[in-house]
């Protein structure tokens, strides 16, 4: 009897202050112990949580009705019967109690009890008909169905999410005849393209060849410009307007919203239906409007709120806030496993980034939604030859020990980068919290849509869109490529078939590098305004586009002083004239790599899921090198992850396990 | 009842796209694609044909061949052949129930913008929405939620339901609105 006191002591103590500042949860942690050793106060108590349950028939994200802004009304149609006796609160299962406010903390030790009591109950009564039997072995089955539905949910979301965005990122430059549906590279699939120029075909029109009838010329360009930059603007209009009429929780990148759910926070309707529809219908909005920002952590979000809503399905997982953070935590596996098409990198970034709490059996759970959202979307084939994810590489050229001095270059690039941008960023929207600035969101948007896309587009590297440039950076140069970035000087009676040595660098690597730089430059400052604005952003794609572009300037670079200057010392033991020993691809993953782990301070799951991206398992000594050395440098300069300062910054309630109090600032004061 | 129809939604549209996806090849959607690159004074080309996987190899695809007889083998073994297959089916699909949805929620947004307001006001006579203006302030579009919802307490029948759902909703919208977009205590 006395730990049920307690706990529900607890918990009434926490669900009647109303919050009116979110940093205001510690302060209810005084009332811990009162009530508690005084049984007098405790039959109060007992009393006083019958006339406070709320109405357990709603669905869990509408908040009660008849609930002031201003304080806490106890919500129940009659109050409860006063002939119930104390004892009967004890024993029956008290379901009403299990609803929480908004903004308050569950009670993980009481949820954690009630499912074991609930457990307890079926096993008892399963010995006594086939019925009961059978119902306790669907509820241990239970878990794992929910599993699949998540992982065909989040698959086939992605699936919408990927075509769609491929789609409408296409619309801003051109029309397919053949079908209004396809995409610039499916439009062109039939037909037969030139080598030197894979993109034209008579089917796809860009909007100058429709309005005017030929492409070519200074006003062709000029109208092209001018509808980029119409349509741009009207698809981040339709997100900002759309997210702010029906969802407004749907903007942001969601991942530290869901890092402080998952810890035991309550968000009423952040994981509801429609933050789920509005939420994947303008991400394809954003990414579309070439803004610099990614679908990865949105996606994340997506893949929750299939968790939240499916768990209503099954009442094990409705009832129990506890046991619905570890389906959540499974389902932000799911959400990476597709965003990246690694299902192991998922479950490693749940584990790592996402989760606050994760048992053994979450891990399997994880794995195995993982794994069924991975293999939706594979069969669903967005991209055609049934690869997962956009940038798939096939590397397998050997690197040099001594090429980890650029590598470990680049880790503390990544570092630097990660850092400044934390800051930046974060001094950005602390301004958009505070000053006038955060009431213009519509006019935000636009005004940094208008500046993206009149930067981007006479950039051919800005212009195309971050997942196919971060793709052409990755891939190493064959015989097979006539991008302007493979323009190397030939020399094709010394080539063997398709390994290509290290070449001088021709007029087109030349061209392709200072306007990367541009890119580059651009790509850094643009994002630190873009991350946070009202509409769905992510920044995975954006770090990564930043780091591969410098990855891949850095390993040109390397390249041509090892085939200029063959006979200095550093290179000539292992790169002799003729061999192709540097390869520049690798650099811009490296690159990638490091840049993503300085903003996220990710280790572990950043390097699975970027060698499950590349298949290249003699990558990881670079990748753990970069990976770990931007780490430390990153945290030398600033402590947290762009995610922990986006929660500090809003002050949400997370208890962070490696933060330390300092003595002047202690719980006392 | 809503929740209920959602699921049913979501999971029809997952049940379609899934069943899309293992759909029956059309026989137009497949392709083998041979890139051969600059060979002598013969400038690089790409080939396409509509073949199956095995007959997918540069012997096949490449025609009219480019070089004579003793030359074929060595153009072909620089050509890069691959087998790619894709479902237009899907993609027509996806996109079409993607800009319905897209239609369906900027119709609805016009609706409660615009024509909801004046179909209220021509309900409830001008001074009562004078009132109510005074009251709340709110110029959002969910402004007379509260309204509505003290209003309808006393009717109960199935449209009523739908509508007091429906004020519901907007009351939890209006919330989330406040939060992040004035007081900026979410989401920054």
């Amino acid at each position: 009897m006395f730990p049920r006191e307690v706990v529900d002591s607890v918990s009434l103590e926490v669900s009647k202050v109303r919050l009116d500042g979110l940093e205001a949860l510690a302060m209810d942690q005084k009332g811990y112990r009162r009530g508690s050793f005084q049984s007098a106060t405790s039959d109060e108590d007992m009393l006083e949580i019958a006339g406070a349950s709320v109405d357990f028939s709603m669905a869990d994200d509408d908040p009660p009705l008849d609930r002031e802004m201003g304080g806490f009304s106890s919500y129940n149609g009659g109050g409860m019967n006063g002939t119930r006796t104390m004892m009967d609160f004890l024993e029956e299962p008290l379901p009403g109690v299990g609803t929480y406010e908004d903004f308050n903390t569950i009670d993980w030790v009481r949820e954690k009890s009630r499912d074991r009591d609930r457990h307890r109950e079926i096993t008892n009564r399963s010995k006594e008909s086939t019925w009961a039997l059978l119902h306790s072995v669907s509820d241990a089955f239970s878990g794992w169905l929910l599993m699949l539905l998540i992982g065909l949910l989040a698959g086939s979301l992605a699936g919408l999410i990927d075509i769609s965005a491929h789609w409408m990122t296409d619309l801003k430059e051109g029309v397919c005849l053949a079908g209004f549906w396809f995409n610039h590279e499916h439009c062109c699939w039939k037909s037969n393209t030139t080598f030197t120029d894979r993109d034209k075909c008579p089917e796809w029109k860009s909007w100058s060849q429709l309005i005017l009838g030929h492409g070519e010329g200074a006003f062709a360009y000029i109208l092209n410009y001018l509808m980029y930059v119409i349509w741009a603007l009207m698809f981040s209009l339709l997100a900002v307007l759309l997210v702010k009429g029906f969802a407004p929780y749907a903007c942001g990148s969601g991942i530290p919203e869901i890092k402080t759910i998952l810890s035991g926070f309550i968000i009423r309707g952040y994981l509801g239906k429609w933050t789920l529809v509005i939420k994947t219908i303008t991400l394809v909005l954003a990414v579309s409007s070439g803004l610099s920002l990614g679908k990865e952590g949105p996606l994340v979000h997506v893949a929750c709120c299939c968790g939240n809503i499916l768990c209503h399905l099954f009442t094990k997982y409705r009832k129990n806030e506890a046991k619905r953070r570890e389906v959540l935590s499974a389902a932000a596996a799911a959400g990476v496993s597709v965003a990246f098409g690694a299902p192991i990198g998922g479950v490693l970034f749940s584990l790592e980034e996402v989760s606050y709490y994760f048992p053994l059996k979450t891990l399997w759970r994880s794995f195995f939604a993982a794994l069924v959202a991975a293999f939706t979307l594979r069969s669903i084939n967005p991209f055609g030859n049934s690869r997962l994810v956009l940038f798939y590489v096939e590397f397998h050229m050997p690197w040099h020990l001594l090429e980890l001095v650029p590598f470990i270059l680049l880790g503390i690039f990544g570092g630097l980068w990660g850092a400044f941008f934390i800051r930046s960023n974060i001094a950005w929207c602390r301004r958009r919290k505070t000053t006038r600035l955060g009431k213009y969101p519509v006019l935000e948007v636009l005004v940094v849509t208008a500046i993206t896309a009149v930067l981007a587009f006479p950039n051919e590297y800005t212009r195309m869109s971050t997942s196919e440039l971060i793709s052409e950076l990755f891939n190493d140069c064959g015989i097979l490529d006539s991008s302007k970035l493979c323009e190397y000087v030939n020399d094709f009676n010394s080539t063997k078939g398709d390994d290509l040595p290290d070449r001088a660098a021709g007029p087109g690597v030349y061209t392709a590098m200072w306007q990367l730089a541009l890119a580059l430059v651009m790509k850094v400052f643009i994002t630190i305004f873009t991350f946070g604005m009202k509409v769905p952003s992510g920044l995975f794609i954006p770090s990564m586009a930043v780091g591969a572009i410098a990855g891949r300037l850095l390993g040109v670079a390397v390249e041509q002083l090892a085939f200029y200057h063959h006979d200095w010392a550093i290179f000539s033991g292992w790169c002799s004239q003729g061999a192709d020993c540097i390869t520049p691809g690798l650099y811009a993953m490296v690159g990638a790599a490091a840049c993503l782990g300085g903003v996220t301070r990710m280790t572990v799951s950043l390097v699975v899921i970027m060698f499950e991206l590349t298949g290249g398992l003699e990558y990881i000594v670079p990748l753990m090198a970069a990976a770990m050395t931007s780490k430390w440098v990153a945290d030398a300069i600033g402590r947290e992850g762009i995610y922990d300062a986006h929660i500090r910054l809003n002050g949400y309630p997370f208890l962070e396990a490696k933060e330390e109090f300092s003595p002047r600032r202690g719980p006392w004061m | 009842m809503a929740a209920r129809g959602a699921r049913l939604c979501s999971l029809l549209l997952l049940a379609a796209l899934a069943g899309l996806g293992t759909e029956a090849k059309n026989s137009e959607d497949v392709r083998c694609k041979c890139i051969c690159p600059p060979y002598k004074d013969h400038s690089g080309h790409i080939y396409n044909k509509n073949v199956s996987q095995k007959d997918c190899d540069c012997l096949h695809v490449v025609e009219p061949m480019p070089v004579p007889g003793p030359d074929v083998e060595a153009y072909c073994l620089r050509c890069e052949c691959k087998y790619e297959e894709r479902s237009s089916v899907t993609i027509k699909v996806t996109i079409i129930i993607y800009l319905s949805i897209l239609g369906l929620l900027l119709l609805y947004m016009v609706y409660l913008t615009l024509v909801e307001p004046i179909l209220k006001r021509r309900l409830l006579g001008h001074s009562q929405l004078i009132q109510s203006d005074e009251d709340i302030g709110d110029h959002q579009p969910f402004a007379n939620a509260h309204d509505v919802l003290a209003r309808s307490r006393s009717r109960a029948n199935v449209l009523n339901k739908v509508e007091y759902a429906q004020q519901r909703w907007k009351l939890q919208v209006q919330e989330q609105r406040k939060s992040v977009f004035d007081r900026h205590v979410v989401l920054s």
